[in-house]
């Protein structure tokens, strides 16, 4: 949000500061130690729960370690971000 | 009992080798008896850098393997008091010593000098695993970029896993003028991500070269500024307090003028 107001003003945003955001996202990967593989058993996983109560494209299904803004403000926290697109709830799921 | 140091970085070309060149030869200029070890054996540096590269003889590997004395192999810099080196082997690989040499070899040292240090080779290999393996403390050196600060990241987490523990930072190369534009990272930027403590910051400065060049370490030259940084440095590794140089009288002909006359460059 801030990138972009700066854009708007007219200003680009600092080579420090474009440096210092992929640094530490890159650092997250890297102190998570997370691999690839890894990424994918989670990615299996979630596909197996998921599928009890809806059905899902997987296909489609993103997710990705990155980071995000704590909601207590003290800072940036790693995140695990799924985006999992919902072709229609089963009726197993749905409340009476 | 002397003190074993670790010089390392992870990435390569960061400036290992002219660090430990120059605290090694600072240490000797303030009265230490000091021995430089080279453990980048098959790309040895350290002996060129110290202008000392035609007086080797026998190096680590020979005294590792006993073919020598360890006495044998060690080159006393006629330049400077209580200054000796240990080259590293040219026409062998990391392979050829082990950890448990590299400890009994430091444990020996130890007994002769004040201060060990070992310039350690980039990387996470085998020649990584040798130098820090007879360490008690380690110095890591970066650089203001991100493929630098990301590698000391890792070799701090791996010094750490290895018994290292509070392991010290250098940030090499700082271009003063760069990070008041914004376009390069500052030292708090660098320390806020590593969390580490820093020991120094030394500037980008042409001295460097000149000195390299010469094989002669800035650390004796007085009017270098890098030179100066190293000397720092080195009285914090003595454990005296001394305070971060102010880098602002860096950089071009006419900041330097600026600065002369009194005028801030905004």
């Amino acid at each position: 949000m801030l990138q972009q107001l700066l854009s708007k003003l007219g200003r680009k945003r600092s080579s420090k500061d474009v440096a210092k955001e992929r640094l530490k996202l890159v650092l997250i990967h890297d102190r998570a130690n997370v691999s690839p593989q890894f990424l994918e058993m989670v990615k299996g996983e979630i596909i197996k729960v998921i599928r009890n109560y809806m059905e899902i494209d997987e296909e489609a299904l993103e997710i990705q370690l990155t980071k995000t803004v704590s909601e207590e403000g003290d800072g940036v926290v790693p995140a695990l971000i799924a985006n999992i697109p919902i072709k229609s709830v089963k009726n197993a799921g749905r409340s009476i | 009992m002397g003190e074993v140091i670790v010089i390392t970085s992870g990435k390569g070309g960061v400036g290992k080798t002219t660090t430990a060149a120059n605290l090694g030869t600072g240490l000797s200029l303030l009265g230490k008896k000091v021995v430089l070890v080279d453990t980048d054996i098959g790309l040895r540096n350290l002996d060129v850098v110290m202008g000392l590269e035609n007086r080797i003889v026998y190096d680590l590997v020979d005294a590792v393997e006993g073919t020598c004395r360890l006495k044998q192999a060690l080159i006393k810099d006629k330049r400077y008091e209580g200054l000796y080196l240990l080259p590293a082997a040219q026409t062998r690989d990391k392979n050829s010593v082990t950890p448990e040499q590299m400890i009994k070899l430091c444990e020996e040292l130890k007994q002769e000098f004040d201060f060990v240090i070992i310039d350690c080779p980039a990387g996470i290999e085998q020649g990584f695993k040798n130098a820090i393996a007879g360490a008690d403390r380690a110095i890591v050196v970066t650089t203001p970029e991100v493929s630098a600060v990301r590698d000391a990241d890792r070799i701090i987490g791996l010094l750490e896993a290895n018994e290292l523990k509070n392991p010290v930072l250098i940030v090499n190369r700082v271009r003063h003028e760069m990070v008041k534009k914004g376009d390069m990272m500052s030292i708090d930027d660098i320390i806020d991500i590593l969390a580490i403590q820093l020991i120094g910051v030394v500037p980008d400065d042409e001295n460097i070269i000149i000195s390299t060049n010469r094989g002669e370490p800035a650390v004796s030259d007085n009017k270098s500024m890098a030179g100066q940084a190293y000397r720092n440095i080195t009285r914090r590794i003595l454990g005296e307090e001394v305070p971060f140089m102010d880098l602002a009288g860096q950089g071009n002909f006419i900041a330097k003028v600026k600065k002369l006359f009194g005028f801030r460059s905004a």
